[in-house]
């Protein structure tokens, strides 16, 4: 009967989807104001009808109902709770819920915090998000329901795959949802003000936050989903450039590029036509994530789906969404009217550039990831494209992307004067120069570009710096008056210098980890040491484990440096027991300078066991680098001028755009 | 000099990752050698396996491949010959950088003619609105205000 409700309330949620996208834009082209206000209570309403629907699910998980297809398919009753609840978006039915649970609460946060906005604007961003959920929910509906029921009711479940039984990856679906979804968003904003004809600062204002949000989800979603890679497929890497994990980073791309061009709406009133475009492109881009990744059309780790026929659905919404924005796109967006006028060399131009650069980057990231399915599917050519071609491409692409940084924001609007940029910026320069002499003098072996990398890494977070203290002023002024000014200063030009701060750290641990990496592949009996990094470790041997769900062999190792034991590590290969699928659980201590990283391989022909060592220099840093580019973008979200300051719209009427 | 910076920054990134799967029993007693098997092998898909190169995987295959690399290495080929026999053996789907040809244009040059593309949409609209006056036209109620100020 639970389970009952759970589908009804998904059914129900299906019919108020489908009321929220006709009726307000209805209500809108007539401007009925009145019933311009549906918008916002079908928004509401439809939220809870999903999480209603959601719970029930989630229920069905923790209780190990297996009557459900969907949970006896993908569980198991040995699974610890907080796996069983994760399992909910472990497969295929469960994550497409939560992905229009997670629209729907968009809609609906927009429904009640966009209080401010003009009703028109209202009502046809809730349409146009209706139509996305109405939609996705059909999807659920015709070929993904995961209420089916079985009538004869197994005793056990067949689990979950045993590679996402991982905390990190237990949160980081959500989160990434949060980001492809939250661009909808901006997508539906974008819509509604090619409707409207009309794209102005306030639009800007309003669309900023919500693509912020939207992206500092993606970020930290991303840093988990490569973090997670990191310690738990055991070679050490942290991005493998797959399929999926291109599907998540072009909208972070795209998303990136909106956040900077939103702000030339906002202050310039310029580039709308092009944000516009940004706004549709990154939305698209998650819809595209998510067919690639839903409709297993790639063959990798995340996609489960198998089934012709949903990828078959969800490409059909994808054409008609995507194909829908841009055919509108190219009849509205001329009429746009243009914005304020600028010299090559100024903040617009320096936005420009970032734009082009992060686009091109995305496109070169989409080519890569769609090139050898478009090839196959017109003559058969099967080729692979893999790390070299994305190392190189997006390589190319983005480092003048990171040089330019740091003189972005000391451009001036309008019109800049590059020299006097540059000359703001001889103690980064000092700075930069001195970091790359720094493994210079070190003598650190290893590729002799390597120190160039680093003064790039500094580069990014003294240019970030100094861009501050000149805000500040300090050193110009007394201490005191910088700090009020620091203080004073909005949320975000704090958030911008935190994001390009993180950048840089970034830059430092890529670059780090990419050139110094030290390694070592030894077969181990116990009591024999080996050496790496200066750490000495031996092994202690090795011991059978069962756990809930799996059994496990653990090998335990210590760590010295200096004859003093810094560590006792444990590394376990598993095998877990329905699938008696073997991952591994490395074991990793984190020095100042980087991971010492050990992880288990199979028995050694002679005897013993083969075992890996990793000396990851600074790796942590990339993940730091994330963690302060997702505050920056919380601080920046901080920013009062988003919530009181709201530029008041002119009060006539929109031009027509015809 | 911020060429030749880029250029070896560019370097830095795209210099290979150190090798990760391979046992200690495949090494080559030449270290010369063995680094620059180690250098091939991130270029070699596993063919068997999802979106792994030969040198990530553990996979048997993966190990014949890694091995195959070092006998043909000491036999004496050249990383070129290497790459060669392997593509003649298992196609151009082994390689993971497809080589620059005809039905690989659109791939490797893509990218770029979209930077450019877009550097052109810029230009041409700065043009445009050069040449169109930034002026907004005036609104009913704007003409009215006018009107009635402008009356004696």
């Amino acid at each position: 009967m639970i389970i009952e409700t759970g589908h009804f309330a998904l059914l129900l949620a299906l019919a108020v989807a489908a009321y929220q996208m006709v009726v307000p834009l209805y209500a809108a082209t007539r401007g009925d104001e009145r019933l311009m206000r549906v918008a916002a209570s079908s928004a509401v309403m439809q939220f809870l009808l999903l999480c209603l629907s959601f719970a029930v699910l989630t229920w069905a998980y923790v209780t190990s109902d297996f009557s459900v297809l969907n949970v006896w398919a993908n569980s198991h009753s040995a699974k610890p709770l907080v796996y069983k609840i994760s399992g909910v978006w472990g497969n295929h039915e469960g994550s497409m819920l939560l992905w229009v649970l997670i629209l729907a609460l968009f809609s609906a946060a927009v429904a009640i915090f966009g209080t401010n906005l003009p009703p028109g604007l209202r009502a046809r961003v809730l349409s146009v998000q209706g139509s996305i959920s109405f939609a996705f929910l059909s999807f659920i509906v015709l070929v993904s329901n995961p209420f089916l029921r079985l009538d004869q009711v197994p005793a056990q479940g067949k689990g979950l795959n045993p590679i996402l039984q991982d905390p990190a990856l237990a949160i980081h679906p959500p989160l990434l949802y949060a980001g492809y979804v939250g661009l909808s968003v901006a997508f539906s904003f974008a819509i509604a003000a090619l409707i409207e004809g009309r794209v102005d600062a306030a639009w800007a204002r309003w669309v900023r936050p919500w693509t912020l949000a939207a992206w500092m989800f993606l970020t930290v979603g991303i840093a988990m989903g490569s973090w997670w890679a990191y310690y738990e497929l055991g070679w050490g890497g942290w991005w493998f450039w797959d399929p999926v994990e291109n599907a998540s980073f072009m909208p972070w791309l795209i998303a990136t590029a909106l956040l900077h061009s939103a702000i030339v709406v906002e202050k310039r009133n310029a580039l709308k036509v092009w944000t516009i475009l940004l706004a549709i492109l990154a939305f698209s881009l998650s819809l595209i994530g998510t067919f690639l990744v839903r409709s297993g059309v790639l063959t990798s780790v995340h996609a489960f789906a198998v089934d012709p026929e949903r990828g078959v659905f969800i490409l059909l919404i994808l054409c008609l969404f995507i194909g829908g924005a841009l055919a509108l796109y190219a009849w509205r967006a001329p009429s746009l009217q243009a914005g304020g006028l600028f010299s090559p060399i100024s903040r617009e131009g320096a936005l420009v550039v970032n734009n082009l650069l992060l686009t091109a980057a995305a496109a070169a990231v989409f080519i890569g990831t769609l090139y050898p399915l478009v090839l196959e599917a017109i003559n058969g050519t099967k080729i692979s494209v893999g790390p070299p071609y994305f190392n190189f491409t997006f390589g190319i692409l983005v480092l003048p992307l990171l040089v330019l940084v740091p003189f972005g924001p000391m451009m001036s609007w309008k019109r800049a004067d590059a020299w006097a940029a540059t000359q703001r910026l001889w103690a980064a320069a000092l700075i930069a120069l001195a970091a790359t002499l720094i493994p210079v003098i070190a003598q650190v072996r290893g590729p002799w570009l390597a120190p160039l990398g680093i003064g790039l890494g500094a580069w990014l977070i003294a240019g970030s710096l100094v861009e501050l203290a000149g805000r500040i002023k300090l050193f110009q002024a007394p201490f005191t008056t910088s700090l009020a000014r620091l203080k004073g200063l909005p949320g975000q030009a704090i958030g911008m210098t935190l994001a390009h701060l993180g950048v840089g750290v970034m830059v430092l641990g890529v670059v780090a980890v990419t050139a110094w990496r030290e390694e070592i592949g030894v077969a181990m009996k116990p009591g024999d040491v080996t050496e790496i990094a200066g750490a000495k470790i031996t092994f202690k041997g090795e011991s059978p484990l069962t756990g809930p769900n799996y059994s496990a062999t653990v090998g335990r190792f210590s760590v010295e440096t200096g004859n003093r034991v810094v560590s006792e590590l444990t590394s376990e290969k598993r095998i877990f027991l329905p699938s008696r699928q073997p991952t591994t659980e490395v074991g990793i201590h984190s020095f100042w300078t980087g991971d010492l990283y050990v992880a288990m391989g199979d028995e050694a022909p002679g005897g013993g066991r083969n075992v890996r060592a990793y000396f990851n220099p600074l790796v942590t840093l990339i993940w730091i680098g994330s963690v302060i580019m997702f505050i920056g973008g919380g601080i920046s979200l901080m920013d009062r001028r988003y919530r009181i300051g709201a530029p008041k719209r002119a009060a006539t009427a929109a031009v027509p755009a015809e | 000099m911020l060429k030749r910076l880029l250029l070896a920054l560019l370097i830095v990134w795209i210099s290979a990752m150190p090798l990760r799967a391979v046992q200690p029993d495949e090494v080559l007693a030449d270290p010369a050698l063995e680094a620059r098997a180690r250098g091939l092998s991130v270029h070699f898909r596993c063919l068997v396996c999802q979106n792994q190169s030969i040198d990530d995987s553990d996979a048997p295959l993966a190990r014949d491949l890694r091995l195959l690399i070092r006998e043909r290495l000491t036999a004496g080929d050249s990383d070129n010959e290497v790459i060669d026999y392997l593509v003649s053996r298992y196609g151009e789907f082994v390689l993971l950088k497809p080589r620059f040809a005809t039905h690989t244009l659109v791939l490797w040059l893509g990218p770029f003619v979209i930077l450019l593309a877009g550097l052109a949409f810029v230009i041409r609209h700065r043009r445009r609105d050069r040449t169109a006056p930034n002026e907004q036209p005036l609104t009913g109620e704007e003409a009215q205000e006018l009107e009635r100020i402008l009356k004696p």
